[in-house]
């Protein structure tokens, strides 16, 4: 019997360390793939293709799998996503393309994630590349910031002929893809392959490079035609409670970060793990603890089921893997002994009216106090602004909402006329994620295109022959 | 980058961009779609036959869905074009115009007179058309006053009608011939002796496509009553592949040169390449185009065009009829050719279908046996090749719902290597039972 159709037990201790951090979905095989592809419809104006955010034919990518013409496949992918595999991996499916499908109206949608991962694993298997540099056209364009916005950007921009170079803070490219996303879900080769990718495209990388510090934006400015920002958010932000800075007390993102760079075995984890926060990297945190071995593993969140971030699926894969939830519950103090986390003192709540987010509002129950016994303490409560970097586009001109900036419909242009920017520092409301910044990336390539008059189609075809 | 192969072919003359046609048929119906359709990336359209007056009743098709699959197969009883001749005739102008790298050939069918077939293609060359397909094959409505496969059925009327068009035609012509016969050769001979520039096939196929079980009624319904309507879709290609092998390997049709437009269930790139391989120069779709529109030719391009980069061929004609040479009869078989059934236990998922199809369907050569494979513990008996008294007919692996999981692996048991052409020309004894037994003993032949 195939591993993903056993019924579900959770016996970490029967796997090593290395077992538990696969994939969770195994890859498709090709019959798996060919009877999934021959299920698809092939609507036409297919609602799934108008829910992905990059708009991906997904009707043809996936007539292509049935016919197996799966080069044919991963190029129709590409075409609209450079970011595919890892799209095919992290993207809340059930919320954009599948949840779009026609077919969830009586029987299960097409697995459109697992079937773009088929296309993209088997061209990634046999290394195919599918795009050439185009004509170099002689604007010089740097992108601020590696990860999925800054990478959709370099690439469109090297296929119509600019010389991009790529200013990275970290040793490796991938932004979030590479050190955010756990690694059972994504794993790093996938991303550095994407970045890789678009080293093949003639796109250069400078690591290790911090804006303000090894390079300024007035610098970018002076020396590049035009400037595209793409430098996400920060770090998870303080709680401003007491024992914040206890031995124990983690940033949820650097926890993560440590599976995707560090040996599986040299990870500290506690045996018992508070995640506060209910969001996605919540989730990631929760459940690589689980994985890594600790015994209890409890996301305190302050509002109730139905406000919490995390997606669906993420909220039953975490309660799979055994983790459990504590909602209604705002932590307080984290307690400590020698230094050390001990509990996390809590207060239960109540939801009121909605508050300006929509969202009701939870007040505290009064004398509700009480602790948690742990030993580590993880914080997920969203990411900082870059305030830093903001400041310093702020100075050139460059307009700014509540610490993100803003940008102009259809092209990403900012208020200055040389900067363009994407991702999730432009991600003023709704939710952020990788597919709708590889959109902002690709958006961005074409105004910048437009700018200098590239023409795309005509610089396309000229690529292409 | 790598040059991209050239999917052009010319085709006795009629120039396309790729082998990709519309058949003549309601995709080609106007100058609309076929415009839409060489946007969408066909490269050529037949268009839909123009000539006698008709009127079309209303419910015009039945189909086959199988478990679960819809249209397998579409059964039609539809006309000619119930356009007037004139608007077709100017749209087919207005197509050229707009493409003319374009491959558009006119089909036409009109009464069994000199006069009105000289007249029609005429006036359709004036369009500035690249070509005329004869439609000798529409099995329904037409065949009954005499036309469509009432001419294509009699190679005498064929090769007549051929030679009127012949006669004042100055486009190629394209005969297109009905699979509705009993030896398809025989009108793509007469076709050849009408001097006809190349032939297509195959028509569509008489058929009913079923009845109702409450109603009583045939599918599709026209008004309480049905009749026998012309088949087409997947489910017809194999038919479709032997007729064109059958021509195209005609020693005739090969002296004679001609290129063949294969017809009948192509649906994906991998159909048109084996159609190609068994010598068609073009394609024509219908069926998949009215189940999915025309922009499945975007694939077929692209599929077509990475497997011609896959095995190196840079233009069409490097593979076409590639495997005609293959086509054979079986008195040319190796009777030495030997093979036995495998089954791979790793694979295995102990379904028995395999068994049960060998055990009453076949020789009996499959028993369910206890067996020791893995380290978990199995109750199930496992299906195991009794190879001395496999007979190698291949049934188990075609049952066999998982891949490479039952393969027949060729055995050399020492039989000769000889035809049944050969053996008996050699030693006509053996079609006597007794000899044949004797020669069996000395060919190692057993049979259980």
């Amino acid at each position: 019997m195939a591993e993903h159709y056993k019924p579900f037990k959770y016996k970490p201790w029967e796997m090593s360390l290395e077992q538990r951090f696969q994939e969770v979905f195994p890859p498709y095989s090709q019959r798996e793939a060919m009877q999934e592809a021959n299920r698809c419809l092939y609507c036409y104006d297919a609602p799934c293709m108008v829910a992905c955010p990059t708009h991906i034919d997904i009707p043809t990518f996936i007539k292509k799998i049935a016919t197996d013409n799966v080069k044919g496949s991963a190029r129709t992918i590409l075409e609209s996503n450079l970011l595919g595999a890892t799209c095919s991996r992290v993207c809340p499916v059930e919320e954009l393309c599948e949840g779009a499908c026609v077919l969830a109206h009586d029987h299960k949608p097409i697995t459109i994630g697992r079937l773009q991962r088929y296309a993209m694993d088997y061209a990634s298997e046999r290394k195919i590349k599918f795009f050439e540099p185009g004509k170099a056209n002689g604007y010089k364009i740097a992108i601020v910031g590696s990860g999925p916005a800054g990478l959709s950007c370099a690439g469109e921009l090297a296929k119509l002929g600019f010389d991009v170079t790529v200013f990275e803070k970290k040793k490796w490219g991938g932004g979030l893809d590479t050190y955010g996303i756990v690694v059972f879900r994504e794993p790093v080769e996938v991303s550095l392959s994407e970045v890789k990718m678009m080293e093949d495209l003639g796109v250069k990388f400078k690591f290790n490079q911090t804006i303000g510090q090894d390079v300024t934006f007035q610098q970018l400015v002076d020396e590049y035609d035009a400037v595209f920002v793409s430098v996400g958010l920060g770090n998870v932000p303080d709680m401003e409670i007491p024992g914040e800075d206890l031995q124990g007390v983690l940033d949820g993102l650097d926890f993560i970060e440590e599976t995707k760079t560090q040996p599986l075995s040299t990870i500290k984890y506690g045996q018992r793990v508070c995640i506060i926060g209910a969001g996605n990297t919540g989730i990631d945190c929760a459940t690589i603890a689980r994985r890594l071995g600790s015994e209890r593993v409890m996301m305190v969140y302050r509002r109730s089921e139905a406000e919490m971030p995390a997606y669906p699926f993420e909220y039953e894969f975490a309660m799979r893997e055994g983790v459990n939830f504590m909602f209604l519950t705002q932590p307080t103090e984290v307690i400590g002994m020698e230094g050390k986390v001990v509990a996390l003192r809590c207060q239960r709540m109540d939801l009121g009216e909605p508050d300006a987010s929509g969202r009701r509002k939870p007040i505290t129950v009064p004398d509700s106090e009480f602790d948690i016994p742990c030993d580590m303490v993880i914080k997920a409560i969203g990411q900082k602004k870059l305030s830093n970097v903001v400041d310093a586009l702020v100075k050139l001109g460059v307009h700014t909402d509540r610490g993100y900036i803003l940008v102009e419909d259809g092209t990403n242009r900012t208020a200055h006329p040389k900067i363009f920017a994407g991702g999730d520092c432009i991600r003023n409301k709704g939710e952020a994620s990788t597919v709708m910044a590889v959109e902002d990336g690709k958006i961005a390539a074409r105004g910048i295109a437009k700018k200098f008059a590239i023409q795309l189609e005509e610089v396309k075809q000229g690529a292409k022959g | 980058m790598k040059k991209k192969p050239d999917l052009s072919i010319d085709f006795c003359g009629i120039k396309s961009p790729n082998p990709f046609w519309l058949a003549s048929a309601p995709p080609s119906n106007s100058g609309y779609q076929v415009q839409k359709a060489f946007e969408d990336g066909w490269g050529g359209a037949v268009w839909k036959t123009i000539g006698a007056p008709v009127l079309n009743v209303c419910n015009r098709y039945g189909t086959m869905d199988y478990k679960g699959s819809k249209i397998i197969g579409l059964n039609n009883v539809e006309l000619i074009s119930d356009r007037p001749i004139e608007v077709n005739l100017r749209e087919m102008a207005e197509v050229k115009r707009n493409f003319p790298n374009h491959a558009v050939i006119a089909s036409i069918m009109v009464e069994s007179k000199k006069e009105a077939w000289q007249e029609i293609v005429k006036r359709t060359e004036d369009t500035g058309i690249d070509g005329f397909e004869l439609n000798f094959g529409c099995p329904h409505g037409m065949s009954e006053r005499g036309m469509g496969s009432a001419m294509g059925q009699v190679p005498e009327y064929t090769c007549m009608v051929t030679d009127w068009v012949m006669e004042v035609a100055t486009k190629p012509v394209i005969v297109k011939l009905t699979p509705n016969i009993t030896d398809i050769v025989q009108p793509a001979r007469a076709a050849l002796k009408g001097k006809c520039n190349a032939l297509s096939l195959i028509n569509t196929i008489n058929s009913i496509m079923g009845v109702d079980l409450d109603t009583f009624e045939l599918r599709p319904n026209v008004g309480g009553k049905g009749g026998h309507g012309g088949y087409a879709g997947p489910a017809v290609k194999p038919i479709a592949l032997h007729l064109l092998s059958a021509v195209a390997s005609d020693p005739e049709v090969v002296a004679s040169k001609v290129p063949i437009s294969g017809i009948g269930g192509v649906e994906t790139w991998q159909d048109a390449v084996e159609f190609m391989l068994l010598g068609s120069t073009s394609v024509q779709v219908c069926t998949a185009v009215m189940h999915w529109g025309f922009r499945i030719v975007e694939d077929m391009v692209d599929g077509l065009s990475n497997w011609m980069e896959e095995k190196g061929f840079e233009k069409c004609t490097d593979f076409i009829g590639k495997s005609l040479p293959r086509i054979s009869s079986f008195g040319d078989f190796d009777l030495g050719f030997q093979t036995v059934a495998k089954i791979n236990h790793d694979k295995c998922i102990q379904c028995n279908l395999c068994f049960i199809a060998c055990n009453d369907a076949a020789h009996q050569c499959i028993d369910l046996k206890e067996l020791k494979l893995k380290d978990e513990v199995n109750e199930r008996l496992w299906p195991v090749v009794r190879e001395e008294d496999c007979v190698g007919c291949d049934l188990c692996s075609v049952v066999c719902p998982v891949d490479d999981c039952i393969s027949m692996v060729e055995v050399n048991h020492g039989r000769p290597h000889i035809t049944w052409n050969e053996l008996t020309q050699k030693r006509p004894e053996v079609l006597e039972w007794d000899k044949m037994e004797k020669y069996r003993e000395e060919a190692n032949i057993h049979i259980h």
